[in-house]
């Protein structure tokens, strides 16, 4: 295989964090974890939390961190969502990973402690049959390995996995440190980013920064080195506030035909149902003029649109109907239909 | 050959619509460490024809060079061996398939190719691109274990495999997913954008056109450019020269669906519901879609209905689209909305009319 050329790594990879001390805002995590570095008493760990707040990049630093590099592929087996996890890997692969013996002792700067490490990464994609075959496993060979869990949602992992583990919750970033990992990689690619521009990426990344950085990049590419706030909302997909006030207008007017046709202009312009719908949400919720039990009434349908649309249920309906529902509400129409049981 | 085919821009200096869009993935690409990519937007609104230039715009002509394959994978699951069977289009640079085509397998699909491109980079770095692109279509389609499996991959070997994601809904691409990728939004081309898309074939097919001809087909397309140039050369083999007041056909479905919507207002009974089945049935036997069946037909309702009932149907509509989602058999849920819209129907009319 040739060389990996760093110049062709998107920037999310280029900019990930080596050091377990550079991860950004878990400061928790980062404390616990830089402590266990340096007695190599490690404790089964399990990371959760959302998209891009830094949990797979925490799980490899402390990897690399243990371990030299010459000794990181005995002791370190990544399995991810794309790897087949199913009982029998479980059973066979870990087991035979697991098994095999270590030494240990401090080699040239590194703890190499004496267990190997099992990261499972995107955990909640595990089946519970599979997890549960690894309760097992882990208290088999509890001396010589540990685990960390990483995942989305913690509800996922069953019970007696999550309760042998030291639990970290990662947070979504806030936009102080958003902005000072963003600045950072500014002045590392000279681009200039004015402070609105700054704040703009945090807020439409949402405490997401593998988002923010994609977003940057994307800015930079298209519109040069100098990035406005508008530039950013471009590449980032967020709806114009214009669209999403006309559809709101159209529900307060009463008049369906109105509020049909901007849910087909919203459907032809692409832009993403669930992303209108939080957008909307915000509008709504801020709005003056609408009371508390109209609010409660119109965020109800989105709870309910949210739901069918996670289970695949196509989006021009859905935003038809909440749309539908957002007017009944707002026009103080009845909520109850009167012809059908 | 098609005209949808044979006026498809190849290259993204000649596409007439989206000409921004065009310019901006020239400018994402010239760079090796472009992110992946993730194209969204209504069907027929112009991914493929972006996706396509894109490639071009990466490797030259030589991506234009595609062979058809029927590859197999045979994948080692423990104890068994899962044989999977899936059609790709390739090129030396690129790979495009349709991995949701693979059913509840597409897991393993997504997770061989992927490691299995990784492993086969391109060796030349040199003013070249040092990675390979897997074109996903239909990602929308993944299942959710499918889109899981892509979350890490698409980190651990981004170096070597970019990918391109294209779909209509991106609310049902995984926040992860959507996450790791530049979001590419495809709208669908205004009325005008597609008059002037007809307008030069017209001029390239050597065709007079008369005043309004292009615009009233633009009008019927509901904004896609695909359905536009369908109908377009539909127009010119039913009957040219053209004439001011020529039809636009409308499609055979559409027909079909607006006659059911016809029946089912003029009559509410369980042998009117019997025979609206059977029409149902064949929709569904000629491959229309139930959902897009299901919306048709609450189009051709509304058109016709008082504003107090347009509420209680659409919602009826979305309740019973969602479970056709959720259900195995298409037919019984566009047959449930048929009997509710009667009885709902019914008893305004009673109400109404006494
Ligand atoms: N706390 C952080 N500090 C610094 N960089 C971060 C942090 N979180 C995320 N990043 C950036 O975002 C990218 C993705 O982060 P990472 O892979 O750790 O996310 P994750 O939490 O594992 O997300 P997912 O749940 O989607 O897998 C990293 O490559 C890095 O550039
Ligand atoms: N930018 C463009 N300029 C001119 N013609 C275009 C352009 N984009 C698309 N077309 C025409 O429209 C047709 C449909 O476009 P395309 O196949 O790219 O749609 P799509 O978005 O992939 O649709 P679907 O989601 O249904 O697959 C093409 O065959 C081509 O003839
Ligand atoms: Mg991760
Ligand atoms: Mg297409």
């Amino acid at each position: 295989m040739a060389p990996l050329l760093q110049s062709s790594q998107p920037w999310v990879e280029k900019y990930r964090p080596k050091q377990v001390k550079d991860v950004a805002h878990q400061d928790e995590v980062v404390r616990v974890v830089t402590n266990t570095l340096e007695t190599t008493n490690c404790p089964h760990m399990l990371f959760y939390g959302p998209p891009g707040t830094g949990k797979t990049t925490t799980a490899l630093a402390i990897a690399h961190q243990l371990f030299r590099p010459e000794l990181y592929k005995s002791r370190v087996l990544e399995l991810n969502a794309s790897d087949d996890r199913g009982i029998n890997v479980v059973r066979t692969k870990i087991k035979n990973f697991a098994a095999a013996a270590v030494g240990s002792g401090r080699q040239g700067g590194y703890p190499c402690p004496p267990y190997k490490i099992i990261i499972l990464d995107e955990a909640d994609s595990m089946t519970e049959d599979a997890q549960n075959a690894l309760r097992r496993t882990m208290e088999t060979y509890s001396k010589v390995t540990r685990f960390f869990f990483i995942c989305n949602y913690i509800s996922r992992i069953i019970e007696p996995l999550a309760s042998r583990c030291a639990k970290f919750r990662f947070k979504p970033l806030t936009d102080e440190v958003m902005s000072s990992r963003i600045s950072y990689i500014c002045r590392e690619e000279g681009l200039n980013l004015d402070s609105k521009a700054l704040s703009t990426l945090s807020s439409i990344s949402q405490g997401d920064l593998r988002q923010a950085i994609t977003y940057l990049q994307g800015a930079a590419r298209l519109f040069g080195s100098s990035i406005s706030s508008k530039d950013l909302i471009r590449v980032s997909g967020v709806i114009p506030g214009e669209d999403v006030q006309a559809l709101f207008s159209a529900c307060k007017s009463g008049n369906f035909d109105l509020a049909e046709k901007e849910v087909g202009s919203i459907i032809a312009e692409g832009y993403p149902v669930s992303q209108m719908l939080s957008q909307l949400y915000d509008m709504v919720v801020e709005a003056d003029d609408v009371s508390d039990e109209q609010k409660a009434i119109i965020c109800k349908k989105f709870a309910e649109a949210d739901k069918c649309l996670v289970d695949g249920a196509g989006e021009y309906l859905q935003l038809l109907g909440v749309a539908s529902n957002t007017m009944r509400a707002l026009c103080n129409m009845p909520q109850e239909f009167s012809f059908g049981n | 050959m098609l005209w949808v085919d044979k006026y498809r821009p190849k290259t993204l200096d000649k596409v007439l619509v989206h000409q921004d869009i065009a310019e901006n993935l020239k400018k994402l690409v010239t760079e090796q460490d472009c992110p992946h990519l993730l194209f969204y937007g209504p069907s027929g609104s112009g991914k493929k024809t972006l996706i396509m230039a894109v490639l071009r715009q990466m490797f030259g002509a030589s991506a234009d060079k595609v062979k058809v394959e029927n590859k197999n994978w045979k994948i080692d699951a423990g104890t068994r061996t899962i044989d999977v069977e899936l059609t790709t289009l390739s090129s030396t640079h690129h790979v495009e398939m349709n991995p949701s085509n693979a059913g509840f397998q597409d897991r393993y699909v997504v997770q061989e190719i992927i490691k299995e491109m990784a492993k086969n980079r391109p060796i030349d770095t040199k003013g070249k691109k040092g990675f390979k692109v897997l074109v996903l279509n239909e990602v929308d389609k993944l299942s959710r274990e499918a889109q899981h499996s892509l979350r890490r991959t698409m980190e651990k070997y981004s170096a070597s495999c970019r990918l391109i994601l294209c779909c209509n809904s991106s609310s049902k691409v995984t926040e992860a997913v959507r996450s790791r990728c530049l979001n590419m939004r495809i709208n669908a081309p205004t009325e005008e954008e597609i008059v002037k898309v007809l307008e030069f074939i017209g001029k390239k097919e050597g065709l007079q056109l008369p005043p309004g001809f292009a615009s009233r087909i633009a009008q019927q397309s509901n904004r896609s450019l695909r359905r536009a140039i369908l109908s377009f050369e539909t127009c010119r083999v039913q009957q040219y020269p053209f004439t001011n007041n020529q039809a636009i056909p409308p499609m055979d479905w559409e027909e079909y669906v607006s006659e059911i919507a016809s029946s089912i207002l003029k009559e509410q009974s369980p042998k009117r519901l019997f025979e609206v089945r059977g029409k149902l049935y064949e929709l569904l036997v000629n491959c229309i879609p139930p959902d897009i069946i299901l919306k048709r037909l609450l189009y051709e309702l509304l058109k016709k209905l008082d504003s107090e009932l347009k509420h209680e149907i659409s919602h009826w509509a979305a309740y019973y689209e969602h479970r056709l989602r959720l259900g195995q058999k298409a037919i019984f849920h566009l047959e449930a909305f048929v009997a509710k819209f009667m009885s709902i129907y019914k008893g305004f009319l009673i109400e109404t009319f006494g």
